[in-house]
């Protein structure tokens, strides 16, 4: 009862501090400023965090901390409506999300899916701070258990959830895992630096990818041409059927589930060097393979969306647990709230919380109140925003294309980020098409840096226990934790291979001809064959060992695939494809001329930068394929113009430059 | 200050924001360096999350309280390819106006003095306005510091060391090539994120050697030293004047590597060797982190920013205020500026080569 002891009165005196008519300001100002930078995809935390930094500085310290807290807790809600309205993964934190959310909203389910994905968020926020309270007085040693093999089998348990995502084909799964780890590991190696798959001569390609764009690339592009292509509302009937309360009613009936998940959530973010990446599949899979019924699962049930947020809200929670007790980030957001605390006068370690812990509980109750007010906010907004989905979609789209090539130039503000969105994108539509599953992919490349590094390292160190003492490398090797990851790890396999055929990811899709989807896969096969043989020219061995294991795996399975598809006949789900038969195949607009209107934004931002881009880009969209008048089409470019101006400014972001800037120089916002 | 006014004054701030930031996007003409109604940019080449980003929101308001005119300071991030793209855009950029400012670090050096291919970019250009120096302490587990014969280092030479490392080719090629001298053997898990992440491998008894830089040693690492789970080594020294390696003045009673290097029969204090130690050394920390105006400065511009920056050094609460986040180092301006540039991106050939043999043989990392 030490820990109590210790714990209450703190608790106390920082409830006083932070109910404070100041504070409270201070952190509704957080919250908003949270929910307004959450809800555009690509920003997140960091570029929140920036914007209210050069505020910090002589800031009385309760308040500065109310303020940042407000805006990082309620970012991973307030992405949910991204990803559940428009099939976009708001942040990293909500990818899994969009698997069921995003159907649910095309059935006219928004209102429904999104307060029930508030009301996980706001149990799981709570949940965390909860936890927090009490496990940072006692999490030091427990945190520290957590070395390199127990990460590594961490990260390989959110591998394992590619077998219960994989699809009807199992090996298309694999390969597409596969496809996403060799993905991940291009650029430069995290150990040695050797390159793969880039050359100096490209500089965009030795840094690799971002998670923002091969996200924004898988699903959000697929979808919204597929959308487009359909020429209606993203809800089928235009109309909403289930409201807020009902999601509110479906929580209570998965109270058990959501507990579970934000357990998983708060589990994981304590971890430090995991990041939040896994979170959100750890707890879909999870909840996938603990349900009884689950055929609904990929098509739009309620469960997918309850698992993944009530596991992310909390996950914040558990990530300050490193943050305050270690002084060391967990992410990129929790870097910059250290850098804020140290300009409020505070550095985040032990002696923070042994010094002065009534201020870090100043931070537990501005994390429960920020839950609150924020999901609460959400959830009274949800049924409006809903609305959205009753909108023809053409007149919505213009606007996305924008937000989300904006959103993809601020990984590395270079042109070469609207390229990749591109490429990955078309990767992603052709991936949809013939039936190979994305969240694989994605679950792939996610973890493959995680994965190389955290293989390397740890066997790098048992190398050199074992050299000392073979008991001590065993016991390095073999740690209780390990040994309890791996039974859930060989479980959750077990059940996921089990379970997959029944679980349809992307719903039905239907089988075509032969000819199309044999192309698609021995061009993986060809990319993966130039990836090993890239890779085998490395001379360090640290570099090149990863991507020549996984791509010879990759290999293989491809090889297995092919020859499955010559033996097998035409009507085979192996032959999935969405362009021979079903909604796609009978759309009103072709594939090919709705994607060039992305690549004509994209292109003409090349040559006169974004801002004219755009709105050449949007009033020829809305003129030409919305059949808008030329009055409508001018106002609502505007407003989209000035919309997205306003934005940039007040977050001080920059557009992609063109050639025209090379040779002119404009004043913002064209320059 | 009144505490109620200031919280207003932020809050109106935080509000403002949005609208102010896009307000003052538009760039004003007007000669001479009154930066009234401006916004400088403060552009770090790294992302938000490192030791660089702390030390620019350090200096950010503080710069722009002392400015002629008191222009908003954006410090604006713009990572890639390890510092290297940033300061190829910031060689690229003709001064203007005196909006655009570039902060480096050692990161940003050590690719230059190594004749990294992908570095186009030349500190002969530019205009230093401001220096600021660090110094890095190692530290042992007890059971092996107890095993030192005083400063000698000799005892150690049996043991195995693992050591969490960012890369050969970074900062940690210092306390790499220095633990090599003294006859260490060191081997370095390569692949971890940040300083942060080595200190817990050691926590975790994962690694049994490490190092920090020492702000980040006075956080996160005394609290070891007094619980007992870690005992300092050394500290890679200070600069004097003259240029000789001295007592860290931030950890008097910590020994320098020199004084250690003395003491081990197996390390000298002189040769090639010891020069290309000491030449990265001051690259790496004394001369670690510097802000500069691009090339075609005006000295007007020149002028005004080293007056704003002697500006917030003369501050009353500065040493305070810098403590927890610079450590007690020379913060150099103008002539002292220009002396550390120099000795910083100034490596003698011999050492240069030294370097780039002993990455490729020892580690297997080759710069093309």
């Amino acid at each position: 009862m030490d820990v109590l002891a210790t714990a209450l009165p703190a608790l106390a005196d920082a409830f006083s501090l932070i109910l404070q008519p100041n504070q409270i300001m201070f952190l509704m100002i957080g919250v908003l400023l949270g929910l307004s930078v959450g809800v555009f995809p690509g920003l997140g935390g960091i570029a929140g965090l920036s914007l209210v930094l050069p505020f910090m500085y002589g800031m009385e310290p309760v308040s500065g901390l109310a303020l940042m807290v407000g805006l990082i807790a309620v970012i991973p809600t307030s992405d949910t409506f991204a990803s559940v309205l428009m099939g976009i993964p708001g942040s990293s934190a909500s990818q899994a999300t969009v698997l069921d959310g995003f159907p649910l909203a095309k059935k006219g389910h928004a209102a429904r899916a999104l307060s029930a994905a508030f009301t996980s968020s706001l149990f799981g926020g709570l949940l965390g701070a909860f936890v927090l309270t009490f496990f940072i007085l006692i999490a030091r040693p427990l945190v520290l258990a957590f070395g390199l093999p127990e990460m590594l089998m961490i990260t390989i348990l959110g591998l394992s959830m590619v077998a219960i995502l994989a699809g009807r084909i199992v090996v298309k799964g694999v390969v597409a895992a596969c496809l996403g780890l060799m993905v991940g590991t291009i650029g430069e190696a995290g150990a040695g630096g050797s390159l793969r798959m880039a050359t100096y001569d490209i500089p965009y390609l030795t840094d690799g990818f971002t998670i923002v764009i091969v996200g924004l690339g898988i699903f959000a592009i697929p979808e919204i041409i597929a959308l487009l292509r359909q020429d209606r509302a993203i809800s089928k009937d235009s109309t909403l059927g289930a409201g807020w309360l009902d999601g509110m009613r479906d929580w209570w009936a998965n109270i058990w589930l959501s507990v579970r998940c934000s357990v998983i959530g708060v589990i994981v973010g304590v971890i430090p060097g995991l990041g939040g990446s896994v979170v959100d599949w750890i707890a879909y899979g999870h909840t996938v393979q603990s349900s009884k019924n689950r055929e609904n699962f990929g098509t739009g049930d309620i469960r997918g969306v309850i698992g993944p947020e009530s596991s992310n809200n909390a996950k914040e929670g558990g990530g300050l647990v490193p943050t305050l007790i270690f002084g060391i980030p967990g992410s990129g957001s929790m870097a910059v709230f250290i850098g804020g605390m140290g300009l409020l006068g505070y550095d985040a370690g032990p002696q923070l919380i042994n010094n002065n812990l009534d201020i870090t509980y100043t931070i537990v109750w501005s994390l429960a109140l920020a839950n609150v007010f924020g999901a609460g906010l959400c959830i009274l907004l949800s049924g409006q925003i809903a609305k959205l989905t009753t909108i023809r979609f053409t007149l919505l789209a213009p606007f996305l294309f924008m937000m989300i090539a904006f959103a993809a130039f601020q990984s590395r503000q270079s042109l070469g980020d609207l390229v990749a969105l591109f490429a990955i994108g078309l990767l992603g539509i052709l991936m949809r098409r013939f039936d190979w599953s994305r969240p694989a992919f994605l679950i792939g490349f996610v973890l493959s840096s995680q994965a190389e590094n955290f293989t390397n390292m740890a066997n790098q160190i048992a190398r050199s226990k074992f050299r000392r003492e073979f008991e001590a490398g065993i016991e390095y090797i073999f740690s209780p934790i390990v040994i309890v990851l791996l039974v859930v790890i060989v479980l959750s396999i077990v059940i996921g291979v089990r379970q997959s055929k029944q679980i349809l990811p992307e719903g039905e899709v239907a089988s075509g001809s032969k000819r199309a989807p044999l192309i698609f896969a021995l061009c993986i096969f060809g990319y993966l064959a130039v990836a090993v043989w890239n890779a085998s020219g490395i001379s360090l061995l640290s570099d090149k060992i990863f991507p020549l294991t996984v791509g010879t795996f990759g290999l293989v399975s491809t090889a297995l695939l092919l020859i499955q598809m010559i033996r097998l006949p035409e009507t085979h789900a192996i032959f999935a494809d969405r362009e021979a038969v079903g909604e796609d195949a009978t759309a009103p607009h072709k594939l090919w001329p709705t994607l060039s209107w992305l690549a004509l934004l994209l292109g003409l931002s090349a040559l006169t930068g974004f801002i004219i881009a755009a709105t050449v880009f949007a009033l020829a969209f809305l003129r030409r394929r919305a059949q808008m008048s030329w009055i409508m089409s001018l106002l609502m470019t505007a407003a989209g113009i000035a919309f997205i101006c306003f934005l940039a400014g007040s977050l001080n972001r920059d557009f992609p430059p063109g050639l025209l800037q090379e040779y002119v120089d404009l004043p913002w916002p064209l320059r | 200050m009144n505490p109620t006014k200031t919280t207003r004054r932020v809050a109106l701030g935080a509000i403002a924001a949005a609208v102010a930031g896009f307000a003052t996007q538009g760039s004003a003409a007007g000669h001479g360096i009154d930066l009234a109604g401006e916004t400088v940019e403060f552009v770090i080449p790294f992302s938000e999350s490192g030791g660089s980003a702390k030390w620019a929101n350090f200096y950010a308001p503080l710069l722009s309280e002392a400015l002629p005119g008191n222009p908003t300071v954006v410090v604006r991030f713009m990572p890639g390819a390890g510092s290297t793209k940033g300061a190829n855009w910031f060689q690229e950029q003709e001064y203007e106006n005196g909006t655009v400012i570039f902060g480096t670090s050692g990161s940003t050096q050590f690719p230059y003095l190594l004749g990294d291919p992908r570095v186009r970019y030349e500190y002969g250009d530019w205009n230093v306005v401001l220096a600021s120096g660090t110094g890095g302490v190692a530290y042992l587990p007890p059971d092996l510091a107890g095993q030192m014969d005083g400063l000698d280092a000799t005892p150690l030479q049996g043991e195995n060391f693992i050591y969490g490392s960012q890369g050969a080719t970074r900062l940690d090629l210092v306390p790499l090539l220095a633990w090599e001298m003294l006859g260490l053997s060191v081997e370095p898990v390569f692949g971890i994120k940040g300083r942060g992440d080595g200190r817990l491998m050691f926590e975790r008894g994962e690694a049994n050697i490490d190092y920090q830089t020492s702000s980040s040693y006075l956080t996160g690492v005394t609290p070891l030293v007094e619980a007992g789970t870690a005992v300092p080594m050394m500290t890679w020294g200070a600069l004097d004047e003259s240029g000789n390696i001295v007592r860290d003045p931030t950890f008097p009673d910590i020994p320098t590597f020199k004084e250690v290097c003395e003491a081990t029969p197996a390390c000298e204090t002189s040769g090639e060797q010891w020069d290309a130690w000491k030449a990265f050394f001051i690259a790496g920390f004394p001369a670690q982190k510097m802000v500069f105006l691009p090339q075609g400065a005006s000295n007007d511009a020149i002028a005004t920013y080293t007056k704003a920056f002697n500006d917030i050094l003369a501050r009353e609460d500065f040493a305070e205020i810098s403590a927890s986040q610079l450590g007690l180092y020379p913060q150099m301006t103008g002539q002292a500026a220009q002396a550390t540039l120099e000795q910083g991106t100034n490596v003698p050939d011999e050492a240069k080569a030294f370097v780039v043999n002993w990455l490729s043989e020892r580690y297997g990392v080759t710069l093309n």
